[in-house]
């Protein structure tokens, strides 16, 4: 039944529940089948892909988790940076970051191809946590305790940008992440990292 | 129309160009709420000039208190003031002029319009003393005043009565039989945003109402993953009112300028309809990477449960161009694949405006937008510049630009004066657009690297350790830059064309039909008219051995080349997600 001539101004007389003309049938049967392609991705990378946002999320205190981190940089510290302890956990440990203005304590220093749990939360405010130059990205909220299992794939000298507004202080909220490779050697320079990323939009 | 002879119909005027009848108090609203829409989007525009010369880092032009107070200025001012006032006028008009009805309770509809003002005046207030320095998305525990919040929720419940009062006069034209048949489809879809705006509200509501409790100390917190969830639910589903305010256009510029018919009534209708379900399931995207939520959760809400939000959009990305083709071909613009495109009124700002709002929504924003509120590609992509590069090009290039292209109707057919500087008004839609296509490219692009949004200094010249990016982000945000100056420019020359129009315009004077006349649209004097036997022509082009092109081959060939940049596009990022440490 073909619709009668008419623009989207007029008013519709009678009823208008026609069948669809054959070229709009075959796009929407289209769009279908790529919006369910779409869905079925998501789904799929959690059974096959190596990356998903999923962690183990729990409710905390926000300065009960400040305590868990000074703990954990007392119980692995080996130095220190402009202030900052650096800390290395054994493979396998539960990992503490607490983000909180304007900084991100402590520095981090872990090992090329070994997993660990890293805890994420903040003390104050909403902080974003951004891994410079993979660009990785969590959201950090005071509150919840964000447990994200996580395997280094690369070595280098890392940075942590805060890229949620978190007050006037936010653009200098800069942390450090040092992975270094399977033997405990120090990949000095960046490149291995930053060739690798970026350029596409 | 029997009704209402007396003393009504001497508050009705008769349109000379399009006969409709006019209201004089719905008149006064689209009037009003369009003025002040084009007053926000001056200071937008204003605000954007300096953050796109801040966020050009080889210019910093702001000091980093300004960047941040400026950029809650900005989100405010566009996204919620010019954006909504302007919808409001849609909803006065479309309710009322294109029903030949009469406004319901205007007085109401003035009172609230005040108080939508009132309201925007305390926000304003607010943000340039410095007194809510929280950016417009307000994440506690970032406390701003009270008279913060207490403005925002006096402008919604001014917009939630108008809405209320929409469906009144919808009603009421119904019952007082002001029109045949079934509402039209330009009008089902101002309904179909008006619906989504009650649902928004509402969310808007439950979390503005608490939040200004605790910003005046009478509860003691306000859970911030709680508040992100719902003030995401109205955050993105104002979005989709902004979507549907936009399609509706599309489809009445459509028709005005170049006979666009409705192919189907049945597709494009349900389309609006997969809308209003699947729309407060919105605000998962913005939360991807949040630890509130489970994997599930996440998949099945960001999809709007499959994607059928997204099919919806796809449908109309199809049936908007596919309509304007039939509109043209019964018109005998019959050459080749894309004969009628070639040959349509390019130099019609509405025509223009609208095929521009198209093409950047459905090309850059819809493509960007499905593929980054994946699930786990939002990994690479959340905060980072991405995002205002992916919503620049949805309600900016689309949304924006389209209102543009419909305001250069509304002068001539509400304020019934030339459109000043039409030169410039046949230009505009252009500059607007590509200003703004090459801001969200250099955005988009310089996010890839990383490079965070709302963020004053990327040399981190303050920090405790250095970050240095890739020197292809120079470049890019160069790009952003000057798309961005192009943009501002675009939007100053509309402002200055509609105040000048409005305000000390030409009035339109004797009606000229057939001829081109300066400062009034094609689609006016010279409004595409079908042939007496157009549907024995329409009969015939859809003559079964014409393949599986149809009626519309040209916009068959057109949605197969989106799909294909989609598809690239899309799993290009999920290769990109491959390279990271693996995280889960
Ligand atoms: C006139 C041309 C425009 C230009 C040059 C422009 C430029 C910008 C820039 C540079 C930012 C800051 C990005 C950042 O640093 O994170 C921004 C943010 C934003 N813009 Fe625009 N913009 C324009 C028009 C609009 C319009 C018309 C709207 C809405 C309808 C809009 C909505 C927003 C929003 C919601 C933000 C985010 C604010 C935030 O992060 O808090 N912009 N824009
Ligand atoms: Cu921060
Ligand atoms: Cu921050």
């Amino acid at each position: 039944m073909l619709t009668k001539v008419h623009t989207g101004l007029e008013p519709v007389a009678g009823t208008w529940w026609h069948p669809a003309h054959k070229a709009e049938k075959v796009w929407v049967g289209i769009a279908f089948a790529w919006c369910l392609v779409l869905f079925a991705m998501m789904p799929l990378w959690h059974w096959k892909g190596g990356q998903n946002p999923s962690g183990i999320r729990t409710r905390v205190d926000p300065r009960a988790f400040y305590a868990r981190t000074t703990e954990f940089v007392k119980q692995y510290k080996v130095g220190d940076d402009k202030g900052f302890p650096i800390v290395q956990p054994p493979a396998g440990a539960d990992v503490y970051l607490t983000a909180m203005t304007y900084q991100w304590y402590p520095i981090l220093q872990l090992q090329r191809n070994v997993t660990y749990r890293l805890h994420l939360s903040a003390l104050d405010f909403n902080h974003g946590f951004s891994l410079y130059p993979l660009n990785v990205n969590f959201q950090i909220i005071p509150g919840y305790d964000y447990a994200l299992e996580v395997t280094p794939t690369a070595a280098g000298d890392f940075r942590i940008i805060c890229n949620e507004f978190c007050g006037i202080g936010h653009h200098t909220m800069v942390g450090r992440v040092i992975v270094l490779d399977e033997s405990g050697n120090k990949v000095s320079d960046r490149n291995d990292v930053t060739l690798r990323v970026g350029g596409t939009p | 129309m029997t009704a209402a002879v007396s003393p009504i119909a001497s508050l009705f005027r008769t349109c000379p160009y399009t006969q409709k009848k006019v209201h004089k108090d719905a008149e006064y609203l689209v009037k009003v709420n369009a003025v002040v829409s084009v007053v926000s989007l001056l200071v937008g525009a204003i605000a954007a000039l300096l953050l796109v010369l801040t966020r050009w880092q080889a210019v910093h032009l702001l000091p980093a208190t300004w960047y941040y107070r400026l950029l809650g200025v900005h989100g405010m001012n566009m996204l919620i003031f010019f954006i909504i006032y302007f919808e409001m006028a849609v909803l006065w008009f479309t309710s009322t002029v294109l029903l030949d009805a009469r406004p319901v309770t205007p007085r109401l509809g003035k009172a609230m319009f005040g108080l939508m003002v009132l309201g925007s005046l305390l926000v304003e207030w607010t943000q340039f003393s410095g007194r809510a320095d929280v950016l417009f998305t307000s994440y506690p525990p970032l406390k701003a005043h009270p008279v913060f919040y207490l403005g925002v929720i006096l402008f919604a419940v001014g917009a939630l009565v108008v809405v209320g009062i929409f469906f009144a006069t919808l009603t009421v034209a119904k019952r007082e039989k002001t029109y045949e048949g079934s509402l039209p489809l330009v009008v089902y879809g101002a309904m179909t945003a008006a619906i989504i705006a009650v649902i928004t509200l509402l969310h808007g509501a439950m979390i503005y109402v608490p939040t200004f409790l605790w910003s005046v100390g009478l509860i003691p917190a306000v859970d911030p993953q709680t508040y992100r969830l719902f003030w995401w639910a109205l955050g993105h589903s104002s979005q989709q009112i902004n979507v549907a305010a936009m399609v509706a256009i599309w489809y009445m510029l459509g028709g005005l300028t170049v006979g666009a018919v409705v192919l189907n009534e049945k597709v494009s209708r349900s389309a609006f309809v997969l809308y209003i379900l699947f729309i407060s399931m919105a605000s998962a995207h913005h939360l991807l990477v949040d630890p509130g939520f489970g994997p599930a959760w996440k998949i099945v809400n960001t999809s709007y449960f499959m994607y059928m939000a997204v099919l919806a959009s796809m449908i109309h990305g199809f049936t908007v161009p596919a309509g304007m083709e039939l509109g043209m071909r019964l018109r005998g613009y019959t050459d080749g694949l894309f004969g009628w495109l070639r040959r349509a009124p390019w130099g019609d700002p509405g025509f223009s405006a609208t095929v521009l709002s198209v093409i950047v929504f459905g090309f850059v924003g819809g493509i960007t937008g499905v593929t980054i509120g994946t699930e786990q590609i939002n990994i690479i992509v959340h905060n980072t510049l991405r995002v205002p590069g992916h919503f620049h090009s949805t309600v900016v290039s689309g949304t924006a630009t389209a209102f543009m292209g419909a305001t250069y109707y509304l002068i001539p057919l509400v304020f019934r004066k030339k459109v000043a500087y039409w030169k410039a008004a046949q230009w505009q839609p252009y500059l607007f657009a590509g200003g703004i296509f090459l801001l969200s490219m250099g955005m988009t692009f310089a996010g890839s690297f990383g490079v965070p949004r709302r963020h004053w200094d990327i040399s981190f010249s303050m920090s405790p350790f250095d970050v240095q990016f890739n020197p292809t982000v120079d470049l890019v945000l160069a790009v952003m830059g000057i798309g961005g100056i192009l943009a501002v420019i675009g939007a100053l020359i509309f402002i200055a064309i509609a105040v000048k129009s409005v305000f000390f315009g030409e009035p339109i004077g004797e009606l000229q039909m057939g001829v081109d006349v300066p400062g009034l649209p094609r689609g006016l004097t010279k409004p595409p008219t079908f042939p007496p036997d157009v549907d024995a022509i329409n009969e015939r082009l859809h003559a079964p051995g014409r393949g599986i092109g149809g009626v519309t081959p040209g916009t068959l060939g057109l949605v197969t080349i989106f799909l294909m940049a989609f598809m690239v596009y899309y799993f290009t990022n999920w290769k990109l997600l491959t390279v990271l440490w693996k995280v889960g």
